[in-house]
């Protein structure tokens, strides 16, 4: 399959990047990994005038903290980067836990995070992870940078805010100001294929390590039970103030569940998907209280799920 | 050297100029010049006729047109060819030399790694990026790194054994120097010094 004709450029600085969006045509973009957006362009299901290739802009391929512990992870960071992350291994569980399960090896050697929430899948898997650690994107155009919150930057299905001579240059996640735990578990049919339901789970606890701390913050977003990612903040709101106990966790499960606006389809039936929804909570949050199973599927619901040990 | 390509009737008028690359695959410099919209696998396959890179499913599911960019592994199906300007591209016919296979090949024809064979060019790069990495992998670690990479034929179990006979292969060639190789099931595997080949396994030359 080809994609239609369209003209390449391949500019060596962002400011080029951008004034070659700026003068472009009616309808560019912005090629990076490349890994949602060819196969589009094959499919015909985008025909871009202009395609933009970011790939040789110089300093764009880092991930790094801050020092107040600020994560920036910029637009050429490469899944296979962030799976291979000692950074994120250390400091942020649930990214970590999301990135070995990114479609597959291959595709996550050239994939990107910063492309993956550009495009907006509703069942991507970066979407919720970032959504429920309160991330956002940058923006950078003729007129400047600005920050995006995530939940502001997507606006629907494969649609965004960004503005056509913008392109994202970075996602950031915010500081923790407690102790980070937390995890992202996905049930797939298959490698590579998308979630039949994706869970990612983000703590932050005071006073205490995870299992025994108050918690101070708790994001919960849900990937492939909707139209959207969908954030579940009843279920998270739910968790925060306490530590974290079986009941607490139990209600925040019930509460995701209610959250997720599964369909039925070929992957699964929607009280499936609603009841692996409350399966996964249970588990992340299980885990993190230092109560649960710790293993692959130690609790008897692990077939299919994803997930590697570290 | 000079690829040419179809010039497709209605390209005249379409503004859209080819581009002049440049890159290495398999170690020999080339130039050539692309459309824009021409696909890496149908450089690699068509301009410059190098076939043992499948192309089976088309939409980045199946891996068997995997080839290495820069060293890591790309479904080239998924790469617009363009975008090789200034890369350095492995494919499945840089692994052997005039006279040698190289320990991945040896280990597809020692573990029967392969039936029809349509996946195993992408397995082999796929494996041979695993094993650039991690010369030492784990069962798990070649199921994981080879999970993009689709064999209807073989239940995978031979490939894993294939790749984790290359592994072992090529642990046990020291690093430079003419001692020979040691077999992969020699007991000399780890700390000992390397042992003369036996004839099987410098015997993998023809299948």
């Amino acid at each position: 399959m080809y994609p239609s004709r369209f003209r390449y450029e391949a500019p060596r600085s962002l400011d080029e990047a951008i004034a070659t969006l700026r003068d472009g045509g009616d309808y560019a973009k912005v090629l990076a990994g490349g890994q949602s957006l060819v196969p589009l362009m094959k499919l015909r299901f985008a025909s871009p005038d202009l395609v933009v290739d970011i790939n040789n802009v110089p300093g764009l391929d880092y991930h790094r903290a801050d020092p107040d512990g600020t994560l920036r992870v910029g637009a050429l960071c490469r899944h296979a980067d962030l799976e291979r992350s000692a950074l994120l291994k250390a400091s942020q569980p649930t990214m970590a836990a999301a990135a070995p399960l990114i479609a597959d090896p291959i595709v996550r050697s050239r994939g990107t995070l910063v492309g993956s929430l550009c495009h907006a899948d509703p069942q991507g898997d970066w979407a919720s992870v970032v959504l429920a650690l309160g991330g956002s994107v940058v923006a950078q155009g003729p007129r400047g940078r600005r920050t995006i919150p995530i939940a502001g930057f997507v606006t629907g299905p494969f649609e965004n805010v960004l503005e056509p001579d913008e392109i994202a240059v970075e996602a950031v996640i915010p500081a923790a100001t407690g102790t980070r735990s937390g995890g992202y578990l996905k049930l797939e049919r298959r490698v590579g294929d998308f979630a039949t339901v994706g869970v990612a789970v983000a703590l932050e606890t005071s006073g205490g390590p995870a299992e025994a701390g108050t918690v101070t913050r708790a994001g919960i977003a849900l990937t492939g039970v909707g139209g959207s990612t969908i954030a579940a903040t009843d279920a998270a709101r739910a968790l925060t103030g306490q530590p974290l106990t079986a009941q607490s966790i139990e209600m925040a499960a019930g509460l995701a569940a209610q959250a997720a606006q599964p369909r039925t389809d070929h992957r699964g039936s929607a009280d499936y998907k609603r009841h692996m929804v409350r399966t996964f909570v249970t588990r992340i949050l299980g885990r993190a209280s230092g109560a649960g199973a710790g293993g692959t599927g130690a609790d008897g619901t692990g077939e299919g799920t994803a997930e590697r040990a570290a | 050297m000079t690829v040419v390509y179809e010039d497709h009737e209605d390209d005249a008028g379409t503004g859209i100029p080819v581009r002049r690359i440049r890159f290495t695959i398999n170690g020999q410099k080339k130039i050539a010049e692309v459309e824009p919209r021409l696909l890496l696998a149908h450089l690699i396959r068509r301009g410059l006729g190098l076939t043992g890179t499948h192309m089976g499913c088309d939409t980045t599911n199946c891996g068997a047109c995997t080839v290495l960019v820069d060293g890591r592994p790309v479904k080239s199906c998924t790469m617009l060819a363009v975008q090789a300007d200034g890369r350095e591209i492995s494919t499945v016919e840089g692994l052997a030399t005039a006279s040698e296979l190289h320990p991945l090949q040896e280990g597809f024809k020692e573990e029967h790694g392969l039936q029809c064979g349509f996946c195993t060019p992408g397995m082999m790069m796929a494996a041979k990026a695993l094993l650039d990495e991690n010369p030492d992998p784990t069962e798990e670690d070649v199921r994981w790194a080879l999970s993009g990479n689709l064999c209807r034929c073989t239940g995978y179990q031979n490939i894993v054994k294939s790749v984790l006979w290359a592994a072992d292969k090529l642990r046990a060639v020291p690093a430079r120097g003419d001692d020979p190789p040691e077999p992969p099931d020699s007991p000399a595997r780890g700390d000992t010094p390397a042992a003369p080949p036996t004839s099987q396994a410098n015997n993998g030359q023809e299948g």
